[in-house]
């Protein structure tokens, strides 16, 4: 658990210095997961403890909204005036972009041949 | 209330403790209550817990400001759990290789649908100039929006809350909305949930399938990158 916990926090902080020290417009923590990647990719295996770590944290990811979702609170007058449009762009956004995202994967996918193996009966 | 009760309560509101505990408590009911009622999309652990949350900071009339003094050893673990999305990454890397030309399409079809027609419907309908800045990211992972939000001037806090709101949204909707379009591909529902819900909508493909929730946990991770890259560009033209 510490190696892990060392090597994420690590991770992080060499994304969020790498991100500041040459202005990439990319945020630090997408930064330090590419690093991540790099380096489960260099060792070409994943250390168990990290393993098990990441499945926790992202088991319980949505967990980690909830305290900032909480500061619904102190939006909760601008919320109020403008919630038709807030909540009809966010219904209507999402749900545009949930099809077209999930019918252009399958349409490419059909255009590029596809991969049976990953089609599983629903 | 008697001084030791009196006591207790200054304890509570002042400690990070007490509103960390209720965060883990209130959270904990809302995936029992998941649980109780079959794993329903529409019953959603995160909406139950902000519910029993807001609920109870009005009730006793505690500042956002103390409730997140505690909550925010919470909030930080956003940072190494973005961080952790690497691994599963990596470990679906040969199924992630076989479908690259279709995530690489419906990655730039998605997150730009994601941007544009939040920002549409919301202009269209009479949204303020600051709300518009905020509601732009709304699609990706919590931590990135907020960081998008802030250079282009938005406002952080308000993000959080319409990046919380298409999660949850997104975790409702998905599956009677795939269902409808007929849908059977578990990547591509998977990878779209991921994309329009970051990961709250994540969380809800793993409860639903294995595959789909790898897909999603990647669709996630692609468009913050995407997201990042492209709100800022199309700020500027």
């Amino acid at each position: 658990m510490i190696e892990a916990g060392i090597l994420l926090l690590l991770c992080q902080l060499a994304g969020e210095s790498l991100v500041r020290a040459l202005g990439v417009p990319v945020p630090g923590p997408v930064l330090g997961a590419v690093l991540m990647l790099a380096f489960l990719a260099i060792r070409r295996r994943v250390p168990e403890t990290l393993d098990k770590t990441s499945r926790e944290l992202l088991a319980n990811f949505s967990l980690l909204f909830i305290p900032a979702g909480v500061g619904i609170i102190v939006h909760w007058a601008r919320l109020e005036a403008e919630a038709v449009a807030l909540i009809a762009a966010l219904i209507g956004s999402t749900a545009l972009t949930i099809a077209v995202t999930s019918l252009v994967f399958v349409w490419v996918d059909r255009l590029t041949g596809g991969t049976p193996g990953a089609r599983q009966p629903s | 209330m008697s001084p030791q009760l009196d006591a207790l309560w200054v304890y509570l509101q002042a400690n990070p403790l007490g509103w960390l505990t209720a965060t883990l408590i209130a959270y904990w009911i809302g995936r029992r209550a998941q649980q109780a009622l079959g794993g329903r999309p529409y019953i959603n652990p995160v909406a139950i817990a902000v519910i029993l949350l807001v609920t109870l900071l009005v009730v006793t009339g505690t500042p956002y400001q103390t409730y997140f003094a505690g909550a925010q050893f919470v909030h930080f673990l956003l940072g190494p759990a973005t961080v952790a999305l690497a691994v599963p990454l990596y470990q679906n890397w040969p199924q992630v290789r076989r479908s690259v030309i279709p995530m690489v399409a419906a990655l730039l079809a998605g997150a730009i649908t994601a941007v544009t027609s939040a920002l549409g419907i919301a202009w269209a309908l009479g949204a303020s100039a600051p709300s518009l800045v905020s509601i732009a990211p709304k699609s990706v992972t919590m931590p990135v929006a907020m960081g998008i939000a802030e250079k282009l001037g938005g406002i952080p806090s308000l993000t959080a809350v319409m990046v919380l709101l298409t999660g949850i949204i997104g975790a409702v909707i998905a599956t009677p909305l795939l269902n409808a379009l007929g849908l059977k591909d578990w990547r591509a529902r998977g990878f779209a949930v991921g994309i329009a819900s970051h990961g709250i909508g994540t969380a809800r493909a793993f409860q639903v399938n294995d595959l789909a929730g790898t897909f999603a946990g990647i669709g996630m991770a692609l468009n913050a990158l995407a997201t990042a890259i492209l709100v800022p560009l199309l700020w500027q033209w």
